[in-house]
């Protein structure tokens, strides 16, 4: 494993957001995050999956500065961003650190032209550009996002455009303040099929030709195998795998992760009816009690299960996994066909 | 070959707008047999719901039907009053919507919505419909004690297993299914795929299900319909369609998808957007979207051919073609 000289671009050391839910007499604590050890290098694309309820939407609001962590530090390149002082610095990481939506039909207002979205986040992020300059960055950025010709897509309006377009600005506004990371939370999922891959693949050319890294959010592992370099698979709030892409994928490690890949649909799979259903239920993460929190699911936990919370442990080449029972040379059963 | 029990023949569908009628479904044809699982896929905007909508008669204006027919137990549905719908709906056809969480009552505990709709189709005791009621739950995996919960209570999984259940109280012939899995993640989706599968063979009942993923009904369906501008592009059985997909449409769809298995490819989809319904192109209506486009297909609007058992609209394929 290279170890790089300088910070990775981000690392989460103990990201934790616990939100107060109930009434005054009832509190509880809804556990969205806990204890999340997240990494990205530069020009990486990670993919962070997990079902609805997770914990990977608040990841990327707390990497966006939308809530503010219980506990844990979130570091951008070696820096602490709590320790962002001022308007100034604030704006930076901002611009550094844009944000791309799931909805491309209410992340843009549909009273202002396309323009109005890219110009103005380049009066704010770029000051040293004239309003020339401004016009001619923001035609450069829908250039390099597909959408042509630019200058006229500019003056539309988003209701002219369809939706694979419109997210297609929301990656352009972003792209426009020089990022370094941009948070895609579910950028796809409201695509259609056949136009959801030119979005796939304009985030890996992103990568490729501007050099940005990627946080790409979504519940399609297969998506996720599709663009990302590495791989974080969450459960209940934790981190339960993270590795390299193909490697989690070739070799799964934790129960759960086995279990999600056996869920995708693949058309090109043979034809085989599988008897084991998994019935469970979504976990619980008000008031959660210590223990693995897949455990009323898991079909390999035992008695430690319910008692100690596993943490991370590297049992492959860069390849952590939270779980007690997982070893290092467990068998690859999901990656190979069953019956 | 058994009898079909569901037979639509050149269901039109129309939208009244301002700009004058935009047709949602154009001369649809699909017959569904006992027991058979009939999977409709297509992107937004394609149609696939406003016919499902067509065949439940539940269309409200501005969608009205204009012309075909729908041949269900051999009576046609077109045209039925109110009274004569309410003897078929429920007791021979059922219908589980996309979103369970609108589609319950959120005031009424799931087993007074079970028995509104048990008192609306029949006569019967309040204990027979109890009764029906924690068998149909049971059926669908889910204690019975949940009958005095709320739909708020349930999670997504659950409400849209108790949905199917609620569409099982009269064993019903046929269930039709909006995308019922769509709010659901993969684990969620997959188990609750293969519990409708499991009831379908217990039960025997027809399926005609509605997605815009193609994926999810490949191992699960036995005729597939792929639909685009309101149109069929292709029809046929499943893996037949999967394995060699005639309609260009059909073979971009197939290869849109990642795998998760196999070598990483690169992957182009389709370029383009669907047409807008009130505009749509000359010819063909996915030439402008085709690789394979010829000049032809820029005036010539197809008809679908029928080639070795399955249907596909594409000029490609009109040599090929034996009359049906």
């Amino acid at each position: 494993m290279t170890e790089p000289a300088q910070p990775p671009l981000l690392a989460t050391v103990g990201l934790t957001k616990h939100f107060s839910i109930g009434s005054l007499l009832s509190r509880h604590q809804l556990h969205a995050v806990d204890d999340a050890d997240l990494t990205i290098q530069r020009r990486q694309i990670v993919a962070l999956a997990g079902e609805s309820g997770s914990g990977k939407s608040t990841i990327a609001r707390l990497l966006a500065r939308v809530y503010t962590p219980t506990r844990g530090e979130i570091l951008f390149e070696g820096r602490s961003i709590s320790g962002l002082r001022g308007r100034r610095e604030n704006l930076a990481y901002r611009g550094d650190v844009p944000m791309v939506f799931q909805d491309p039909f209410s992340s843009l207002n549909p009273a202002f032209r396309v323009s109005h979205g890219i110009l103005r986040g380049l009066k704010l992020h770029r000051p040293e550009l004239n309003r020339d300059q401004r016009r001619d960055e923001a035609e450069a950025v829908l250039d390099s996002v597909g959408l042509s010709p630019a200058g006229d897509i500019l003056d539309r309006y988003p209701y002219e455009l369809s939706g694979g377009q419109r997210q297609r600005i929301g990656f352009a506004q972003a792209l426009a303040y020089r990022p370094k990371l941009i948070l895609a939370d579910e950028p796809v999922s409201m695509l259609d099929v056949s136009i959801r891959v030119g979005l796939l693949n304009l985030m890996t050319d992103l990568r490729d030709k501007q050099g940005v890294s990627l946080l790409y959010i979504t519940h399609d592992i297969a998506s996720a195998r599709y663009v990302s370099d590495r791989l974080v698979v969450m459960y209940a709030g934790q981190i339960a795998e993270s590795g390299p892409t193909e490697e989690v994928l070739a070799r799964p490690k934790h129960p759960y992760t086995q279990l999600l890949l056996s869920a995708v649909p693949d058309p090109r799979a043979p034809l085989r009816v599988t008897a084991e259903t998994d019935r469970g239920e979504p976990p619980r993460v008000v008031d959660p009690a210590p223990g693995c929190r897949f455990r009323f699911r898991c079909p390999l936990a035992v008695a430690e299960c319910a008692a100690v919370t596993p943490l991370p442990r590297v049992l492959g080449p860069d390849h952590a996994v939270s779980c007690h029972v997982a070893t290092a040379d467990m068998s690859p059963t999901a990656a190979a066909p069953v019956g | 070959m058994p009898r079909a029990i569901l037979e639509v023949r050149d269901l039109t569908v129309d939208y009244a707008t301002s700009r004058g009628d935009v047709r949602a479904v154009d001369r649809v044809d699909l017959d569904v047999h006992a027991g058979e699982f009939l999977g409709i896929v297509g992107e937004s905007g394609c149609g696939k719901s406003t016919l499902l909508f067509g065949i439940a008669q539940l269309l409200s204006p501005p969608a009205g039907i204009t012309g075909g027919s729908v041949m269900f137990g051999g009576r046609n549905m077109v045209g039925m009053t109110d009274k004569e719908l309410c003897s078929v709906r429920w007791r021979d056809y059922s219908v589980v919507m996309q979103s369970a969480m609108n589609a319950l009552n959120p005031v009424k505990t799931i087993g007074a919505q079970f028995s509104d709709v048990m008192h609306a189709h029949d006569k019967l005791s309040s204990q027979r419909v109890r009764q029906r009621s924690a068998e149909v739950m049971q059926l669908v995996g889910i204690d019975p004690v949940h009958l005095r919960s709320y739909p708020h209570q349930l999670s997504g999984g659950m409400r849209q297993r108790a949905m199917i259940a609620m569409a099982l109280l009269f064993t019903p012939d046929l269930v039709i299914m909006d995308e019922p899995t769509s709010a659901l993640d993969v684990v969620a989706q997959r188990s609750l795929m293969v519990q409708i599968k499991e009831l379908q063979v217990q039960l025997g009942f027809a399926v005609v299900f509605v997605t815009h993923d193609m994926s999810l009904v490949s191992h699960f369906s036995d005729q597939l319909m792929v639909m685009y501008a309101g149109q069929v592009a292709e029809s046929g059985p499943t893996r037949r369609v999967f394995d060699d997909p005639l309609h260009p449409y059909s073979q971009g769809l197939l290869e849109a998808f990642p795998s998760i298995r196999g070598p990483r490819v690169h992957l182009s989809g389709i370029p383009g957007s669907p047409p807008d319904l009130a505009s749509l192109p000359s010819g063909c209506l996915f030439h402008p979207r085709c690789p394979k486009a010829m000049d032809r297909c820029r005036t010539t609007r197809p008809e679908l051919y029928a080639v070795d058992g399955v249907q596909a609209r594409c000029l490609l394929h009109e040599g090929a073609a034996v009359t049906p």
